[in-house]
């Protein structure tokens, strides 16, 4: 994948990006737009700052419903992953209709946006929020309350604050250690400050705190897309950027708060069409270094919980 | 005492199948049946590529410019043009569009600036062989026909 940029131009390589979390590729994409717009030093108009931060939470509901299905199928539940994949249809099915692709989407472009948001989004979007926040209990009445659960992922692949720091593990992972570290409030970006969410943290940072952790992250997500599809503000949605993209010599590094954790994209200019370096920080490659460590005195049994739950995507992992 | 009792009467067990039952009910089914239900696509949906054609004489809306196939991550699209020697036009003669390497980023359609090749709602592109992926101009012009096979 940095292979590639390397022989493509900026907005080429942006589908690419698509492919690396396959589950969350709308905060993919919005990564590498926003580091390449902070190399070439413009800022996406309001209207499209909105629309991207209600389509990347969409995005990160999309990503822990994914999560929340098949972790649960690999401790034995099999019903929650029906019930998670259906209202994963409908973010999709959004999706469909804003960018026309369901999973590897490309919805943003270097600058703004492409597509201008379609007839009933807004009312289809706060739709999805209505139904959803009734499905969250649902899910939490057929898993959080039950002893099986509980005692399948209580006390289970413990990570304390400092072996995540040290590690680097960053996301739901980090804060289910009871670090309060988020990039949407730690270094704003699209426009995440003007919204009002928490940042949910466990205690324990075990496997059932990080369950928790993606719960509680999921209802704030519901929460932000409420606030921002309210206030969509009118405008352009694309800024002014040419055909041609010939960002100045330099380089930037922009990270983001991907469902995962923290996705950087370090991107290097020599003054061309072409990238000359794209460094990507991928958050399921880091966490995933943090297996050996919450394994140690583990059954194999519990090994399956632990890999779940670090909620790792391997094309990002060997992007 | 109350944990016994609940693991006597089997009380998480009733309220995960609440819930399951719950959701048998017809109105809560939302599986699509599909070869018989057809899927209703979203307009902006990218799928199988068309090159539009003017509906009135059949003359196709290219205008050879190559921007799409310059777009293209894959470079996966070739446009053979010929200039007329008497109206010193450009004209169409091959168009190949391989759809085996694409991956339906929608560059090319946002790079054509007639509008001629676009991105339609058809998303059955399965074919029997590799070349079969590849489209030629008639194809794209037509549209993607199943394979038929003689009995």
């Amino acid at each position: 994948m940095e292979k590639i940029a390397e022989n493509r131009t900026w907005q080429m390589f942006a589908p690419y990006v698509d492919r690396m979390d396959y589950v969350a590729a709308v905060s993919n994409g919005l990564g590498y737009c926003l580091a390449v717009e902070k190399l070439l030093g413009v800022e996406a108009p309001p209207r499209a700052q909105a629309v991207r931060v209600i389509l990347t939470e969409l995005n990160r509901i999309a990503s822990h419903l994914l999560w929340l299905g098949t972790h649960a199928l690999d401790i034995g539940a099999i019903t929650p992953l029906f019930y998670c994949m259906r209202e994963r249809e409908l973010i999709l099915n959004i999706y469909e209709k804003y960018c026309g692709a369901r999973l590897t989407t490309h919805a943003f472009r270097i600058g703004g946006l492409q597509y201008e948001t379609y007839d009933g989004f807004e009312k289809e979007v706060l739709h999805f929020c209505d139904i959803f926040e009734k499905k969250i209990d649902e899910y939490e009445e057929l898993l959080t309350g039950n002893r099986i659960w509980q005692q399948r992922l209580k006390g289970v692949g413990i990570l304390t604050a400092a072996d995540c720091k040290e590690y680097g593990v960053t996301g739901p992972m980090l804060r289910a250690a009871g670090v309060k570290w988020d990039l949407r409030k730690a270094q704003p970006y699209s426009g995440y400050e003007k919204y009002e969410f928490e940042i949910p943290t466990g205690q324990n940072g075990d496997t059932y705190d990080r369950y928790l952790v993606r719960m509680q992250e999921m209802r704030q997500s519901v929460r932000i897309v409420r606030q921002a599809v309210s206030d969509i503000p009118a405008g352009p949605i694309m800024a002014k950027v040419g055909k041609v993209i010939k960002p100045p010599v330099g380089e930037a590094y922009v990270s983001i708060e991907a469902p995962k954790g923290e996705l950087g994209y370090y991107v290097v200019s020599d003054g061309s069409t072409q990238p000359y370096r794209v460094r990507i920080r991928p958050p399921s490659f880091v966490n995933l270094q943090a297996l050996d460590r919450m394994c140690r005195g583990a059954l194999v049994a519990d090994v399956v919980a632990i890999i779940g739950t670090t909620d790792i995507v391997l094309g990002e992992v060997d992007r | 005492m109350k944990e016994l009792l609940r693991r006597i009467f089997l009380v998480d067990l009733i309220e995960g199948l609440r819930v399951t039952f719950r959701h048998q009910h017809p109105k809560q089914i939302v599986t699509e049946q599909y070869p018989f239900e057809r899927p209703k696509i979203g307009e902006r949906y990218r799928g199988a590529p068309r090159l539009n054609i003017n509906p009135e004489n059949g003359d196709t809306l290219c205008i050879c410019c190559d921007l799409c196939a310059l777009a293209c991550p894959e470079q996966l699209i070739v446009v053979g043009w010929e200039r007329n020697p008497e109206t010193r036009k450009k004209e169409l003669v091959t168009f190949t569009y391989d759809i085996s390497r694409c991956m339906f980023c929608g560059l090319c359609e946002d790079a054509c600036p007639v509008d001629a090749l676009e991105l339609t709602q058809d998303f059955e592109m399965a074919s029997y062989t590799r070349e079969g992926a590849i489209l030629d101009r008639q194809t794209l012009e037509q549209g993607l026909l199943p394979t038929q096979y003689r009995w």
